[in-house]
């Protein structure tokens, strides 16, 4: 019990601390690595939450192939560092504020009204909860409408970013 | 573990994306906070998929992981064709959706 405890500690730090790199970090390239580190941190944490399947995918498609498009993007477009903001429009000033003002919020809904009722260690649950099999089966049964729409959705952002992305002047341009 | 561990860690990096959003000014890193926040509701839905002992909640999350995936292409295509009519590549100064 102590392990779980532990690497739930370690991998909370790693995925809050890849978070924070992500918001901090002035170079977009060490953004997009400190995003990887965030995914597979949260990869993590989804094991110990018994969902194995998602945390597979969560490696394979999120912390690879999504991050790998990324990587691409900012080589193409040349990753220059972010100038700081020169003098402070209405956004940069309430962009700061707004967010300070939502993570009080969240402190105070966090350390004011606990939360007892999710202080459970959870349902009981079979050895096999978030198996592939038992994912798959859902997937094909009670959710095949939605199945059916995530992939017409796939083939439609594909289609969209041929589209936005292709040279204007014809093909040979 | 108790699950509101998990809960206030989602909270708090959904906290962390929406303050990258509201005060980045590159849109890759824009669309990176996005995921950061995606990800944050991920963590919830498979944190209370686990409390109630039901795989619906995960099977959620990874539709929710394919709405990330069609966002992010998306986004790097618009992101890309800034690039190609050279614009800038800041989202303070993109106000107009005419291209």
């Amino acid at each position: 019990m102590w392990f779980e405890q532990f690497l739930f500690f370690v991998t909370a730090i790693g995925a809050l601390g890849g978070a924070l790199g992500v918001v901090m970090l002035r170079n977009p390239f060490y953004s997009v690595l400190a995003l990887v580190v965030h995914l597979l941190a949260l990869a993590v944490l989804f094991l110990l939450l018994r969902a194995e399947f998602l945390a597979a995918a969560q490696v394979v498609v999120y912390a690879s192939a999504v991050m790998v498009l990324y990587v691409f993007v900012v080589a193409y477009i040349g990753g220059a560092d972010e100038p700081l903001r020169p003098e402070g429009g209405p956004l940069a000033t309430f962009g700061p504020l707004f967010a300070a003002a939502l993570a009080i919020e969240l402190s105070i809904a966090v350390l004011g009204t606990g939360l007892e009722a999710v202080d459970t260690r959870g349902a009981d649950i079979g050895p096999d909860f978030g198996a592939p099999g038992q994912i798959g089966a859902l997937l094909l049964r009670r959710f095949l409408v939605p199945f059916e729409g995530a992939s017409f959705l796939l083939l439609m952002a594909a289609v969209g970013a041929v589209v936005l992305a292709r040279r204007r002047r014809g093909l040979e341009a | 573990m108790d699950i509101g561990w998990f809960v206030v860690l989602s909270a708090f990096i959904f906290c962390i994306g929406a303050a990258g959003v509201l005060t980045r000014r590159n849109p890759l890193v824009v669309l990176l906070c996005l995921e950061l926040m995606l990800n944050a509701g991920n963590l919830a839905l498979v944190a209370f998929a686990r409390m109630h002992g039901n795989q619906a909640g995960q099977v959620f999350a990874l539709i929710v992981m394919v709405v990330a995936a069609c966002e992010v292409v998306i986004g790097l295509g618009i992101i890309v064709a800034m690039y190609r009519n050279r614009l800038p590549i800041d989202v303070d100064e993109m106000s107009e959706l005419r291209g």
